[in-house]
C-alpha cells in the first residue's frame, strides 16, 4: 500500500462526481472513476492524471451487483485499499407526476439510485472494515429531506440514503468508519442541465424558492465532500448536510 | 491555501473551549481577530494560544456580557472601528445551566440560561447582520447543540434556548441569503471543553470523569469529540467554500444524533 490515499467515486465522469475527483486530485488523492459511461469516465481519469494524481476507470453498471464488485476488486488490484469512498452515481428519472410513471421506470431509478448504493457500501464496507477505517459520503439530495413534485422515484431513494447513513454511523463508528451524506439543492450539474431542457416549465424561476437566489455550482459541493471525505473531523459522523442556499430551510 | 488571508472573523465565547479552538484554527489560516468574552483571563490564555499557533495574528480583546444588547452592540461597533468590517463571526457564547428535572429548574435559573444562550446569540445576529447586509458579504456561524435538535434530559433552559438558535438560525438564513449572507449553526454532542466538563461535575461531582465514560459509552464513536475538531468545522463553515450551505444546523456528535 502506498502513502496516497485512494478513493473510489460512482458516477465519477460527470457533475458531482466530476468535480469531486478533480478536487481531491488536488489533495494528491488516487481516483478510481467510476462510471457507466466509458467515455464520461475516462475523461474525468485523465482531467486527474493531469493534475498529478493517479486515476483509473472502470465501467460499471452500479445496479448490477456483480459489476459493483468488479470495480471494489479492480480497486483492490490496482491500489490495494480504499481509504474514501464518494457513493453518488444516480440518475433523477423522468420529470412526471408518480403515477405516470411505467414500472420499468421506477424499477430503473431503484435500481441505479438505491440498489446500486447499497451494493457500493456493502462490498467497500467489507474491505475498509478489514482494513481498519474509512470514510463514506453517499449523495441524498434536497429530495431526501423534503418532498419534491415530479421526482418521486428519486426522492425516495434519496430519502434511503440519508436512512443507511444513519444506520451505517450507529453501526460502524466504533470501527473506524465515518458515513456521512450530502443533501444538494438544484446544482448546474450536465443531469440538471439535460433535465431543465426536456422540462423547461419546471424551471421558471428556479432560483426564486433558494434564499441565497442562485443555483449550487458542483466545485462548491466539491468542497464540502472533500472536507468530509479528508477533514481534521472525523466526530462529524451520521449527519446529512444540505447544501442549497437554504432551500429546505422553509 | 490561506482561508481567511485578510478576513476579519469576530468569536464571542472566545476566552475557552469552541471558541478558543476555532479563533486558533482561523488564526493559522491568516484571519485578524476580535475575540469576546466575559473572562480576560480566559481571553489572554486564547491570544497566546493563538500566538503560539500563528505569531503574527492580530488580535483584539472585548470584555462584554453577550446577555447585554448595549454590550453587544459596543464589541460590535468596536470591531469595525478596529478592522472596518466583519466577514465572518462565530456567534458561540453560552452556558450549560443547571442539570436537573423541569419542575426543579427555576424561573431565575431559566431565565438567566436563555438570555444568554438565546438573547446573546439574538443581538449578535441583530449588530452583525446589519455590518454584514450593507458589506454584501459575510459569514455567521451560531453555536446550537444536539441539546438543540434532540430532547437530551434535565436541561430545560438550555434545550429551549438552543433550540431557538436553530429557530433564529434558519429564519435569518433566509432573510439574508439574498444579501450574501450565509447564516448555519453547528450542533455539538459530547465535545470535551469545560461547559461540558462543567455539566459532568452536576452529574458526577469529583467522579465526574467517570460520568464522562457512561456518557459516551452509547456514542457510536465510544468518544469525546475534541474542541479541535469542531474549531475545523467552524473554520470550515465560515469560509468561502461553505457559502452555499445556508439556514441549516450541522451536527457534530459522532453520531450520537442517528438514533434520536
Amino acid at each position: 500500500m502506498g502513502e496516497r490515499k485512494v478513493a473510489v467515486i460512482t458516477g465519477g465522469g460527470s457533475g458531482l462526481g466530476q468535480a469531486v475527483a478533480l478536487r481531491l486530485a488536488k489533495e494528491g488523492v488516487s481516483i478510481v472513476v467510476v462510471d457507466i459511461s466509458e467515455k464520461a469516465g475516462q475523461k474525468t481519469a485523465h482531467l486527474v492524471e493531469e493534475i498529478g494524481a493517479n486515476a483509473i476507470f472502470v465501467k460499471a453498471d452500479v445496479s448490477k451487483a456483480e459489476e459493483v464488485k468488479s470495480y471494489v476488486d479492480k480497486t483492490i488490484e490496482e491500489f490495494g485499499t480504499i481509504d474514501m469512498f464518494y457513493n453518488n452515481a444516480g440518475i433523477s428519472g423522468p420529470g412526471v407526476k408518480f403515477v405516470e410513471n411505467t414500472i420499468e421506470q421506477i424499477d430503473m431509478v431503484l435500481g441505479i439510485n438505491l440498489n446500486g448504493a447499497l451494493y457500493g457500501l456493502k462490498y467497500v464496507l467489507e474491505v475498509m472494515l478489514a482494513n481498519g477505517g474509512g470514510r463514506i459520503v453517499n449523495t441524498s439530495s434536497t429530495a431526501g429531506v423534503v418532498g419534491q413534485a415530479t421526482v418521486g422515484t428519486y426522492s425516495a431513494t434519496k430519502h434511503a440514503m440519508v436512512g443507511i447513513t444513519k444506520t451505517l454511523a450507529a453501526e460502524y463508528a466504533a470501527q473506524g468508519i465515518v458515513v456521512n451524506a450530502i443533501a444538494p439543492g438544484t446544482t448546474e450539474t450536465p443531469m440538471v442541465r439535460a433535465y431543465k431542457e426536456k422540462n423547461p416549465d419546471a424551471f421558471v424561476n428556479a432560483t426564486e424558492p433558494i434564499p441565497q437566489k442562485r443555483l449550487g455550482q458542483p466545485e462548491e459541493v466539491a468542497e464540502l465532500v472533500t472536507f468530509l471525505l479528508t477533514g481534521n473531523a472525523p466526530y462529524i459522523n451520521g449527519v446529512v448536510v444540505p447544501i442549497d442556499g437554504g432551500f429546505t430551510a422553509i | 491555501m490561506k482561508r481567511f488571508e485578510e478576513k476579519i472573523v469576530l468569536i464571542t465565547g472566545g476566552g475557552s473551549g469552541l471558541g478558543r479552538a476555532a479563533a486558533v484554527q482561523v488564526a493559522k489560516e491568516g484571519a485578524k481577530l476580535a475575540l469576546v468574552d466575559l473572562s480576560k483571563e480566559g481571553m489572554e490564555e486564547t491570544k497566546q494560544a493563538i500566538l503560539a499557533a500563528a505569531p503574527e495574528a492580530e488580535v483584539i480583546t472585548i470584555e462584554a456580557n453577550c446577555a447585554n444588547e448595549s454590550e453587544v452592540e459596543a464589541y460590535v461597533k468596536q470591531t469595525v472601528e478596529q478592522f472596518g468590517k466583519i466577514d465572518s463571526f462565530f456567534n458561540n457564547a453560552g452556558v450549560e445551566g443547571k442539570q436537573n428535572l423541569t419542575e426543579e429548574y427555576g424561573a431565575e435559573e431559566f431565565d438567566r440560561v436563555v438570555n444568554i444562550n438565546l438573547n446573546g446569540v439574538f443581538y449578535g445576529m441583530q449588530h452583525v447582520l446589519k455590518v454584514m447586509k450593507e458589506q454584501g458579504y459575510g459569514s455567521v456561524v451560531n453555536t446550537a447543540s444536539v441539546g438543540g435538535i434532540r430532547g437530551v434530559g434535565n436541561q430545560s433552559g438550555y434545550a429551549a434556548s438552543k433550540h431557538g438558535v436553530v429557530g433564529l438560525t434558519r429564519n435569518s438564513g433566509i432573510e439574508y441569503g439574498q444579501f450574501g449572507v450565509s447564516i448555519k449553526a453547528i450542533a455539538p454532542g459530547a465535545i470535551m471543553t469545560p461547559m461540558v466538563e462543567g455539566s459532568l461535575r452536576q452529574l458526577g461531582g469529583d467522579n465526574w470523569e467517570e460520568a464522562g465514560k457512561e456518557f459516551v459509552s452509547v456514542n457510536p464513536m465510544k468518544r469525546f469529540g475534541k474542541p479541535e475538531e469542531v474549531g475545523y468545522l467552524v473554520a470550515f463553515l465560515l469560509s468561502d467554500q461553505a457559502d452555499f450551505i445556508n439556514a441549516t444546523v450541522i451536527p457534530i456528535d459522532g453520531g450520537q444524533s442517528y438514533k434520536y
